[in-house]
């Protein structure tokens, strides 16, 4: 069992939506033993069976709050629910922020998760990101490598 | 004389987004509009031109929910333009990841959609807090159908082994092996669920409604069959558009479907159970009976419990073709492109799903139609609402609301699928 899990969450046909998937592959490359990286669609009950048993878990998505695009928001899971009005992207009726507050409820949510958030901008059809979505891509891989490199 | 506007301008726990608008005027409704805005995805549209082995993987992305339903529709229609029959193992393959899905589907609505409903919850995170056991019951079924999905379809969401002719790659015997213990567990939790079901409150309400599904001779309805409903259709697949037609309503994006001589009609779980209940397996009739269930029922709120014997089903068939399971001897069966037009309505999660395709000698699709269950339920759904407010006109509109939401998720709506999201408005006035 991986001691650390990132779980890039998105739909790479939605535009920006697929930014969490995008920093999921770069973060592929070079973590070393006990991380694992996932790609997933953001269906809730895969990530509450994904992350079960895990010590430490980071999770991308795009999100749309109103902050300019590409702003990075950064939340502690433990701390706080998910502010709503962020994730309400998903067209799955159980996503992100449903799946963290019923493994709260359950007593399941991992010791650490931290959720990174990239403001989106285009959620139309698409495969390709916006120019100030893709400039957060790099600083979120530095960032989550760095984290990942301190709990180690 | 007292009006009153009841509106939900967001629909929750619903899939994809849309709004309900109830307008009451003393003791009458007089208006009732289902809104879906969500805006439409132009699937037909992204498949003309292309060639018919990318057509499963493109209509499985209609939905993260039920993509084995649109991949299922998809191939049955191409292959009955080539004229190919795909039978024995594979068909029997194409039967048990199906059921996968209807397990996975069902148990996501019933325990995390619908549930809360009848328990007096906002949603399940509120549901979760007093009521785990239901929640981890509700989880460790749809891992269990998600197993399914993943071993044939080689993931649970957006599957990529299914193709026209069979499939990419078929599994060992021995890989099922552990699947079989983990569904024969699930089995069991499945007949606790049904009783469950049964004991949950439920609103006396009942419509003369036409229920449409497919009914197959021998087994209860999947990938095959005759379309019929309890008022006297009896048609095959390629008689559908002459006898139902969509129709579009200025206040939705998704068309609404009727039939062209009666109107509206409901598919899904009712309809399947109402016109195949002797087909189900004798541990699913024994728990419906003892659920309460008659062999028609014609209460919408009892959808769950029906769901729930359908899981419980899902779970039999599935272990009955594990048990008869032998490697196929080749994964796919060769086949060879004519121009022709094929028709296919497959039994989806939430009802009968129809794809018609027009592709020329080449194999390439020169027109689509995808007709889902939800655009067919809709007239249904408004119909359900003009029925059931004035019954509970002394609500409080809060109260009302909440009846009103419950009513939708009776029919457990893909909107996403639908639309080619939900808000809710009642005025009373």
């Amino acid at each position: 069992m991986p001691t650390t899990l990132i779980i890039g969450v998105g739909n790479p046909y939605r535009g920006d939506d697929g930014v969490g998937l995008v920093i999921a592959r770069r973060l592929k490359e070079g973590l070393g033993n006990g991380v694992t990286v996932l790609e997933q669609s953001g269906e809730g009950t895969a990530l509450l069976e994904a992350w079960r048993g895990i010590q430490s878990v980071f999770i991308i998505d795009a999100v749309k709050s109103g902050a300019y695009s590409g702003t990075i928001h950064r939340f502690d899971a433990r701390d706080e629910p998910l502010p709503g009005q962020f994730f309400g992207q998903s067209t799955h009726a159980f996503g992100v922020g449903e799946a963290i507050e019923v493994a709260r409820a359950l007593g399941e949510l991992p010791p650490r998760i931290l959720v990174y958030g990239i403001e989106g901008k285009n959620f139309r059809p698409s495969t390709e990101l916006s120019p100030e979505v893709f400039k957060a891509v790099d600083e979120v891989v530095t960032r989550i490598q760095a984290e990942v490199f301190d709990d180690k | 004389m007292k009006s009153r506007t009841i509106k939900v301008d967001y629909l929750a726990r619903v899939e994809g987004e849309g709004a309900l608008y109830v307008r009451i005027k003393g003791d009458r409704v007089v208006d009732v509009k289902l809104k879906i805005f969500e805006p439409p995805r132009f699937f037909e549209a992204f498949l003309r031109g292309r060639h018919y082995d990318e057509v499963s993987d493109i209509t499985a992305r209609i939905c993260g929910i039920c993509p084995i339903a649109y991949q299922m529709s998809a191939v049955h229609a191409i292959e009955d333009a080539f004229e190919v029959k795909v039978d024995g193992q594979l068909r029997a393959l194409r039967r048990l990841i199906y059921c996968g899905e209807w397990i996975g589907s069902h148990a996501l609505h019933i325990f995390l959609l619908h549930a809360p409903d009848f328990l007096g919850y906002d949603d399940v995170v509120g549901m979760a807090k007093d009521h785990p056991e239901i929640v981890q019951r509700g989880l460790q079924l749809k891992k269990a159908g998600n197993e399914i999905m993943a071993l044939i379809g080689g993931r649970e969401i957006h599957p990529i082994n299914v193709r026209v002719g069979g499939f990419y790659k078929t599994p060992s015997k021995r890989e099922f092996e552990p699947l079989r213990e983990s569904l024969a567990r699930a089995r069991d939790e499945a007949i606790e669920i049904v009783r469950w079901t049964a004991t949950l409150p439920f609103p006396d309400f009942e419509q003369d409604y036409e229920f449409v599904a497919l009914r197959h001779q021998d087994e209860y309805p999947f990938n095959e069959g005759r379309i019929v409903s309890n008022k006297g259709l009896d048609i095959t697949s390629f008689e559908y558009d002459d006898h139902f037609t969509e129709v579009h309503v200025k206040h939705s994006n998704a068309l609404h479907c009727i039939l062209k001589e009666r109107g509206a009609y409901a598919v899904g779980p009712l309809a399947r159970f109402n016109l195949n209940f002797d087909k189900l397996s004798p541990l699913a009739r024994h728990e419906a009976h003892k659920a309460g269930l008659n062999e028609v029922c014609r209460n919408p709120f009892q959808s769950i419990i029906v769901r729930s014997v359908e899981v419980l089903y899902a779970f039999d068939e599935a272990l009955r073709l594990i048990d008869e399971y032998e490697v196929p001897d080749r994964p796919a069966v060769a086949i060879t492109p004519r121009a022709a037009t094929g028709y296919a309505c497959t039994e989806a999660p939430r009802g009968l799903l129809y794809h018609r395709y027009q592709i020329d000698d080449q194999g390439r699709i020169l027109d689509a139609r995808i007709v889902p269950p939800t655009s067919q339920n809709q007239k249904t759904i408004e119909n359900d609402l003009w029925g059931l407010v004035p019954q509970h006109l002394n609500l409080s509109n809060t109260d009302l609301t909440s009846r009103c939401e419950q009513s939708i998720r009776n029919y457990d709506p893909c909107i996403s699928c639908a639309t080619h999201f939900l808000k809710l408005d009642i005025e009373r006035e």
